[in-house]
């Protein structure tokens, strides 16, 4: 699949989704420039983390308005499989592809550090090769992963089976907004989250941290193998 | 190509200079006077402050220079040493490490959050000049009593200023060293080290060459901060310092990143000749030290020199420490390529002058002269002391023998010490740090070494950064080695080889006797262990003058050294990985409590000597370490070192909360002994025999003393047996330091 890893000044995990995507799963993977204003061809767009402007104004704020934005936003709108990581995903929602808000951690401090999250949904092009309820071990790496909307949203964003991935604890339970389990006090536990479409996924942790097994595991290579459209052979010889 | 024509500011009175005037600016009698001499005139203004910053302790190393070049720095793997803005090993597959470790010592005191960020951003900017993309962040922090003035605020901003900027840039923080000691209660340590890596064919210089070449300005406008922080740095903390706020700089990550960017993408293109950070004493430094290695002249219009405010003269805009500032040489005529680069990240350049032939720095302001330096004869020229040296008088009286206390429960004594900030985990500090950006990290924070990966190979890269503070106050020589040893150690337990080492010399003020003997000690001790264990030292630091009235830090030679893992397959864990491996002591005891975590956290004794480094020792142990990891032989390794065996042992069961059953030849105190060249390894069963035996053909004291397993640690010690559950422990250690700092826990 032809693969785009969206560069804004000041991302800084671009070259580690095309690491995975180009040379663990070889895949056609190319830069795309913000100031660009065609995707080439691009099947795959992956908006990857980092600190875009500086995240000076509000994480993703600044991000949501570059040029590329416009050709991203038509490419979801036409069916285009759309990839957020942590400040891809602050992009995606300050771009309203994805609904909600994102507040400062809840103890306002940058976390580090590896989280348990559930597979609530495995009927989505990212997630097939996951099975429902399965717990997958991946870092998370922010000072703003703390997802908030209102009740009534909320509750349409469950009813829609919109949440994909849920902080646990190891075993799978749920946990409360303040448990250790929950990095940032995301409202529901919720790590990361799709469109009514399912074409358009926004996550805060990072799957390509943990797609080599010398990286200590494997849990996110199942993500962007899904999503390439390759999971069964190309999980395979990839583990 | 940007140049600014702002005839606003074109009248221009300097003050006249005095030899008051000079000294307040550092420069003592002689000095000034020698200055005069080379010039055979009065200096201007802007002179002044230029030679005064380049002459300053922090630029010139005027006290440290004669006792640094006792160190060895040349070997095998060295492809740069020192005198770059950062020193270069060969990692083996056409990729080079570039890496350096500078203090941030007095501005972070000052202002903790800009202080830490700025140190973390000024290393980088070393590193990328190289042509070397940074990879990795260390942080050495040194801090005093918690409840002393202002230190939970320092703690704070320090960690928060370091995680700030490393997590923008995205270069991952994987180790470290945290400490807590009075002596830092006036004077904190901030040391930040960071590696870069290049092809080997990929190196940038940055010595300025071919007259005629462009120099270019690029990154954030110049403005009042940081001005004088050179000076700043080469002085003792007084009543005032608070005062000196404003020569903090203030840092910005975002321009960092595209800058280093930038640079990285413009390095490739061929069209720039040198390229160098204004660091400390800004467009000073960099302009002096490129010409000064080009052995060439230069000319700066600094009324060309992009402004934040208006209002600054000559003088301010050649010692303004602004941040993020790059100063380039082009090659003539490819200036426009250079540009474009910068101009596509969004990043401003300006032509500010070129180089000349000849030897004079021309410094103009609208078409008037206002400094005319010969740049060789400031350098060559800089004063240099053999500063007089004295033992300490007290220093017999603390090095006499300890009484020491028998411990009545050691396991009871175990806890107490793992709920001490000095010996529990600092997660809460590392987890705020990115350590996992650029899926390189293979052993993050929290054990002896860290581990990166080198793509595309089957090797990886192995930093330790290491400092024992008490034991160089108690006897910096052996201090001084023990930290170089304990590094290599560290590498060793994760199977590296070392290729180069970088070390930040922190210090009180070298003008008094006792300051300048323990420099000299410890430098010599360190290149001793550094000539004993073959690592070459590469590049470095000096930071003198941390006191606070007449209080010295304790001296502090952190050093950080860089090696490489032959193959990262079957890579020890730095704790127990699995129930049933066997535990093998390695190294002997020879209960050395002076300087001892035991005696100075539980007794309040900070007296004796500390444990001797017999280097011979080191050097046979790290290579049975090497081996044992490179055959694949042991799943654990991990070393012993501050809070001796019983902290060493308890650290092995966190990592996987396994406990372990061990009768040890160790008594009483012997148990928090910190006797050097010791480590345990553990293996399958199967290899006992095998891991004894490479021992003894290296002829390194190992016995077996137990098995992984349950979930208790069960110590059986001159016969008699006690018992603690790991995951107590386990809380007492993880929650100590949150506790300590919050008062509350939290996720």
């Amino acid at each position: 699949m032809r693969c785009g890893v969206v560069m804004f000044p000041g991302s800084n995990c671009d070259h580690d989704v095309y690491h995975v995507l180009k040379h663990v799963l070889g895949q056609e993977t190319r830069f795309l420039w913000h100031q660009d204003r065609s995707l080439k061809g691009t099947e795959l767009v992956v908006l990857p983390g980092g600190f875009s402007y500086g995240d000076y104004l509000r994480g993703g704020a600044m991000a949501a308005l570059s040029p590329l934005m416009a050709k991203v936003r038509e490419h979801a709108e036409d069916g285009g499989l759309v990839l957020g990581i942590c400040n891809g995903f602050q992009i995606l929602l300050e771009m309203g592809l994805l609904p909600g808000a994102m507040r400062r951690n809840r103890n306002l401090r940058f976390v580090c550090k590896d989280v348990h999250v559930r597979v609530e949904r495995d009927d989505l092009p990212f997630t097939h090769a996951y099975r429902k309820g399965q717990v997958l071990r991946m870092p998370v790496a922010h000072a703003e992963g703390n997802y908030e909307d209102s009740g009534e949203h909320l509750d349409a964003l469950e009813a829609a089976g919109q949440v994909v991935f849920r902080y646990v604890s190891p075993d799978g339970e749920p946990v409360a907004e303040g448990d250790g389990w929950n990095p940032n006090g995301s409202a529901r536990g919720i790590a990361g989250i799709t469109n009514e479409e399912g074409n358009v996924l926004g996550m805060m942790p990072h799957p390509e941290r943990v797609s080599e097994t010398i990286l200590g595991g494997t849990d996110g290579l199942a993500l962007f193998a899904s999503a390439v459209g390759a999971a069964g052979e190309l999980l395979e010889a990839a583990r | 190509m940007s140049t600014k024509k702002d005839g606003s500011a074109a009248m221009l009175e300097e003050p006249e200079v005095t030899p008051e005037m000079a000294e307040a600016h550092g420069l003592n009698e002689e000095e000034y006077e020698r200055l005069r001499g080379i010039l055979g005139r009065d200096p201007t203004y802007t002179e002044l402050g230029v030679t005064a910053a380049l002459w300053s302790e922090h630029c010139s190393y005027k006290s440290s220079k004669v006792y640094l070049a006792e160190l060895p720095t040349d070997g095998t793997y060295v492809v740069e040493g020192p005198g770059e803005n950062a020193g270069i090993v060969d990692l083996g597959f056409g990729w080079v490490a570039a890496f350096k470790m500078e203090s941030h010592n007095h501005p972070s005191f000052i202002e903790p959050y800009q202080g830490a960020a700025t140190g973390v951003g000024g290393i980088l900017r070393d590193v990328f000049t190289m042509g070397a993309r940074p990879v990795a962040c260390l942080d050495t922090l040194h801090f005093g009593e918690l409840d002393a003035p202002r230190m939970r605020h320092l703690v704070d901003g320090v960690v928060r200023g370091i995680g700030d900027y490393g997590n923008c840039v995205g270069v991952p923080t994987v180790g470290g060293q945290t400490g807590f000691h009075k002596s830092f209660n006036g004077n904190i340590l901030v040391n930040a080290f960071a590696l870069g890596l290049a092809r080997e064919d990929r190196i940038f210089r940055a010595a300025a060459t071919g007259a005629g070449n462009p120099i270019l300005y690029v990154g954030s406008r110049t403005g009042r901060d940081g001005i004088h922080g050179a000076t700043m740095a080469s002085e003792s903390f007084d009543e005032e310092s608070e005062a000196k706020r404003p020569t903090v700089q203030v840092g910005d990550p975002f321009t960092e990143k595209i800058l280093l960017e930038a640079c990285l993408q413009a390095m490739r293109t061929g069209a720039i000749v040198a390229i160098q950070d204004m660091g400390a004493a800004g467009l000073t430094s960099s302009a002096f030290e490129m010409a000064d290695r080009g052995k060439t002249g230069l000319r700066l219009a600094l009324d060309t020199v992009p402004l934040r405010e208006t209002g600054l003269g000559p003088y301010e805009i050649m010692l303004s420490e602004s941040q993020e500032r790059m100063l380039l040489v082009a090659r003539r005529g490819r200036e426009e390529e250079v540009a474009k680069i910068y101009r596509r990240w969004g990043l401003e350049v300006s032509r500010i002058g070129e180089v000349t032939s000849g030897d004079r720095a021309l410094l103009t302001w609208h078409g008037e002269t206002v400094g005319d330096l010969p740049v060789s004869a400031l350098t060559d020229k800089a004063p240099k002391y053999r500063r007089p040296v004295e033992e300490p008088a007290d220093l017999a009286a603390r090095q006499a023998d300890p009484e020491v206390p028998e411990p009545s429960d050691p396991l009871g004594d175990l806890a107490r010490l793992l709920a001490t900030p000095q010996l529990a985990s600092k997660e809460w500090v590392w987890r705020q740090y990115d350590h996992t950006v650029r899926t390189n990290t293979v052993r993050g924070p929290g054990g002896d070494a860290a581990v990166l990966l080198l793509k595309g190979t089957p090797a990886g890269m192995a930093l330790s950064t290491d400092v024992n503070p008490v034991y160089t106050s108690l006897d910096p020589r052996t201090g001084g080695a023990q930290a170089v040893a304990e590094a290599v150690r560290n590498l060793a337990c994760v199977g590296a080889e070392p290729l180069g080492l970088t070390d930040c010399l922190n210090f009180g003020n070298p003008e008094r006797p006792e300051i300048m003997w323990q420099f000299r000690e410890a430098v010599r001790g360190m290149s001793a262990a550094c000539r004993a264990l073959d690592v070459p030292v590469v590049s470095g630091n000096v930071s003198f003058y941390n006191e606070t009235g007449d209080r010295s830090v304790h001296p502090t030679p952190t050093v950080a050294v860089v090696g490489v893992v032959p193959d990262l397959d079957g890579l020890p864990a730095s704790g127990f990985a699995r129930a049933g491996d066997r535990v093998i002591l390695l190294g002997e005891d020879r209960r050395e409590m002076g300087g001892s975590a035991y005696l100075r956290l539980l007794h309040d004794i900070e007296q004796g000597k500390p444990p001797a480094v017999d280097l011979e020792a080191e050097a046979r142990l790290a290579e049975l370490l090497r081996t044992l990891v490179f055959k694949g032989v042991i799943s654990t390794a991990h070393d012993l070192s501050e809070g001796g065996f019983l902290v060493a042992l308890a650290e092995a069961c966190f990592d996987h909360g396994l406990g372990v059953r061990v009768d040890v030849p160790l008594e009483g105190a012997a148990l928090f002994s910190e006797t050097q060249a010791r480590a345990f390894v553990a293996c399958d069963p199967e290899h006992v025999d095998g891991v004894l035996a490479s021992a003894e053909r290296r002829k390194v004291p190992a016995r077996e003393i137990g098995e992984v397993g349950g979930e208790e640690l069960v110590l059986t010690s001159a016969g008699e047996t006690a018992t603690a559950r790991v995951e107590e422990l386990h809380r007492i250690w993880s929650t100590a330091l949150p506790l300590a700092l919050e008062g509350a826990l939290e996720g």
